[in-house]
């Protein structure tokens, strides 16, 4: 017979069985009986103590987006659940699997205003994929294993779990096991055979396909089955964000990143191509511009794993349900095979355009002040491509997206969907527990540092080697542009005083270096490279550069300006 | 996706033309939900609609024929583009088990009515009765103050004799149960969803979790 345990330790046992190993969290009063049962399991169970619980969430994710495994965070109830909503949010628009053991006053108490009771299965049951609350130690092993099944299975995301005090405290039986089925809940849609025969000969039809390359290519681990898909056909393809590092950045049919600030050659070709093939991907508002006029001409196919996607903001011909490294090399096998020299030959001109107008400008000025594009591509570059790319949001994250190069796959870790400042510092420190092995720089600005600053502790205490590179431009740098363009130069509270970063740095004893001439770039990156653990490299970029190309909010797709010059007609 | 994304100010752009509540395709839907009886399954079934500013007409939910399964039945004004989305969003849920929307030929639906009139007005105007009866209301209740007429039918069918009772200015109170619905088909999808899972299941020798 077995023993009888806490609720708190059962579920020390369940997340052992799950395979976790890292937790990121916070104690407080209403998780106090998990955290003495964690204390018997340091051993086995890493848990960071962040300072500031959205960071626990973001560190969650950071870990989940680079490791491919559910990340974990445990905070107490009232103000520590709902300082993660932010992190769950993020997780649920960038299908990021993470599941968050929030505490909660014992159910006795539930429904009085208790101190530090909060609502927390209502506030989150919309920005997660499962929200239960654990009301006896009879029900902790079922809840968990349900909720690492269903956080990491099918199209991921975010999982809560509200753990009552008197669940935690009573006694219970452990028996070791998990779950991978529930009656309501179909993860991958069945495939319809007559969809792939079809999606092969469309593609096998068309002269002038073009394909979407999502963050569901990732998610599948299917990197292997879309080159190979890719390269039978001679399909060129446009990468979402969060899809840039399921493609080499130089592989010859890669045509760059899709969107608002994505190449000019794939963002003019959506417009021109006879077949869209998106693959994994959800076609954003920030990818498609102007929906009434987005992509007209072609017929479009959608591999996706979530039926809910199909349709929703475009409507496809022809929908490939599945997992899609399942289906993609099903079609592959039907696909002919084909070069389309000359189509894509067509991207050429736009990409030598580009090149010279934004690109080079932008990564090989000859004079002036730092650039950010420069920062972000000498980074990649002495990282020999390899290295994941953590950013946080603002003309930032887009300048790291647009240069940063990749040749390993997972190693892009930002916030898509949501665009959370503050994402940056704490995914990075969730990716070094995720990828240990890798280099992990994290490209932010001066006011995302600000955002969640606080985890410099989280990063002093583990050692963490994030390798910071902080684009300091002394604005809000994403809005200010938008100001610029759309809001006649009028800087509205974008101008940012900053403190002494390098006082900062020195105070949590992390190395610390600002570079503002070219000439010292390359040295200190190299010093940043060189120094074991942590290390913040301040640039000290141009501050009223703008983000370029660019799709304008309401404009056709293919409707880029190259300069902001070119908007002030 | 690029930029930073849905949070910047942006130039005060056209509504999204796909966005036309009162459009001309525009129509009443009954949506059946079938999910776990689980705590806050409700909610979450509620919050698709909310979302995509759909107002509920009206709202009923009960037990199926199946143990441990809840029917809800839901009436929107929609386009069908609109509601074939919501329903997949709706299937999504983890712990729903079926979703479909149906358009009025598709379904057998009916409302329940409770109409509350004062009797002195009942007896003082000889149409009120009248109405009742041409409407096939019954009287399930007189006393000195009041009367309570129940009246079962189609949604505009009880909606009618609300209106005619209104308009004699003699209703206390008014309620209505909101639709519930049968299929007209010949299939039970949701018995054909779970005869598949329980089939799945068995095959992939895989323990029952609810
Ligand atoms: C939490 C949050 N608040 C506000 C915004 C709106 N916003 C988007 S980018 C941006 C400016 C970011 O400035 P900074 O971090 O310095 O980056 P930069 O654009 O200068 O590179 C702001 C305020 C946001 N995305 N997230
Ligand atoms: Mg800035």
């Amino acid at each position: 017979m077995t023993q009888k345990i806490t609720g708190a330790e059962i579920l020390m046992k369940a997340l052992l069985d799950e395979g976790v190993k890292t937790l990121f969290g916070y104690p407080g009063g209403a998780i106090m009986p998990v955290y003495d049962a964690l204390y018997d399991y340091r051993d086995r169970l890493n848990h960071i103590l962040v300072r500031h619980e959205q960071a626990a969430a973001h560190a969650a994710e950071g870990f989940a987006r680079v490791s491919g495994q559910t990340g974990v965070c445990l905070v107490t109830s009232g103000p520590g659940a709902t300082n993660t909503i932010t992190g769950i949010a993020d997780a649920m628009m960038d299908s990021t699997p993470i599941v968050v053991i929030t505490g909660q006053v014992g159910t006795q108490m539930l429904g009085s205003d208790a101190f530090q009771e909060c609502d927390v299965v209502d506030i989150t049951q919309p920005i997660t994929k499962w929200a239960y609350q654990i009301r006896s130690a009879k029900d902790v092993a079922w809840a968990v294993h349900r909720a690492f099944y269903i956080a990491g299975s099918g199209r991921p995301g975010p999982v809560v779990l509200d753990f009552a005090k008197n669940a935690q405290l009573e006694m219970a039986e452990y028996v070791h096991g998990n779950i991978d089925f529930i009656r309501s809940y179909v993860p991958v849609p069945a495939t319809a055979k007559s969809s792939i025969i079809q999606a092969a000969d469309m593609i096998n039809a068309a002269k002038r396909p073009l394909v979407l390359v999502g963050q569901g290519v990732e998610l599948g681990n299917a990197v292997d089955e879309l080159r190979a898909f890719l390269e039978k056909a001679g399909l060129p393809a446009g990468c979402t964000i969060h899809g840039l590092s399921a493609l080499p950045s130089d592989h010859p049919l890669n045509v760059g990143m899709l969107g608002m600030h994505g190449s000019l050659g794939s963002n003019k070709k959506t417009q021109e191509c006879d077949l869209l093939i998106a693959v994994g991907m959800r076609f954003d508002d920030r990818i498609t511009g102007k929906l009434e006029t987005y992509a007209r001409q072609a017929k479009k196919i959608h591999f996706d794993i979530d039926p809910a996607e199909i349709n929703k903001n475009v409507e496809v011909e022809l929908a490939v349900l599945g997992d899609c490294k399942q289906t993609l090399p099903a079609v592959t096998a039907l696909l002919k095979e084909a070069e389309h020299t000359e189509w894509r030959e067509s991207f050429r001109e736009w990409d030598a355009l580009e090149q010279q107008r934004v690109i080079e400008p932008q990564i090989h000025p000859a004079e002036g002040p730092l650039k950010m594009g420069e920062v972000v591509r000498r980074v990649s570059e002495l990282t020999g491509d390899k290295a994941v790319m953590v950013t946080d949001v603002g003309q930032n994250q887009m300048m790291a997206a647009r240069y940063f190069r990749f040749t390993q796959r997972r190693s892009v870790v930002t916030s898509g969907g949501m665009g959370t400042m503050g994402y940056g510092l704490p995914a990075a420190i969730g990716a070094t527990f995720g990828a240990p092995d890798r280099t992990v720089c994290l490209f932010l600005g001066d006011g995302g540092l600000q955002m969640t600053i606080e985890e410099l502790g989280t990063i002093m205490e583990q050692q963490s080697p994030v390798k910071i590179v902080l684009l300091n431009n002394n604005y809000l740098g994403n809005v200010r542009q938008w100001q610029q363009l759309f809001f006649r130069h009028r800087y509205s509270f974008t101008p940012m005083m900053n403190p002494d970063y390098e006082k900062i740095a020195q105070a949590y004893d992390i190395p610390v270096r600002t570079v503002t001439d070219r000439a010292d770039l390359d040295e200190a990156i190299r010093e940043m490279i060189g120094t074991p653990g942590p290390f913040l490299l301040q640039a000290a970029v141009m501050e009223e550069d703008n983000v370029m190309p660019m799709c304008c909010p309401g404009h056709d797709v293919d409707d880029m300006i190259l300069t902001s010059e070119e908007l002030s007609h | 996706m690029t930029g930073n994304h849905s949070t910047s100010p942006h130039t005060p752009a056209p509504a999204p033309a796909e966005k036309q509540p009162a459009g001309n395709d525009t129509k009443l839907f009954t949506i059946i939900v079938f999910s776990e009886n689980l705590a806050g399954v409700l909610n979450s079934v509620t919050n698709v609609f909310t979302r995509r500013q759909l107002n509920i007409e009206s709202l009923n939910v009960s037990a199926s024929a199946y143990e441990h399964i809840h029917r809800y039945t839901i009436t929107t004004y929609t386009d069908e583009r609109t509601i074939r989305t919501v329903v997949k969003q709706l299937e999504k849920k983890i712990d729903v088990l079926h979703a479909q929307y149906f358009t009025n030929d598709e379904i057998f639906i009916m409302d329940q009515a409770l109409y509350k009139i004062a009797t002195a007005k009942l007896v003082e105007n000889r149409e009120i009765s009248k109405a009742i009866r041409l409407h096939d209301g019954k009287i399930v209740e007189v006393n000195s103050t009041y009367a309570i007429i129940s009246k079962e039918g189609l949604p505009e069918e009880t909606l009618a004799l609300y209106e005619k009772l209104k308009s004699f200015d003699c209703l206390l109170q008014y309620v209505s149960s909101g639709v519930v619905a049968v299929t007209k088909s010949l299939r039970e999808p949701l018995a054909e969803f779970l005869y598949l899972r329980e089939e799945e299941r068995r095959a992939m020798e895989k323990p029952l979790d609810l």
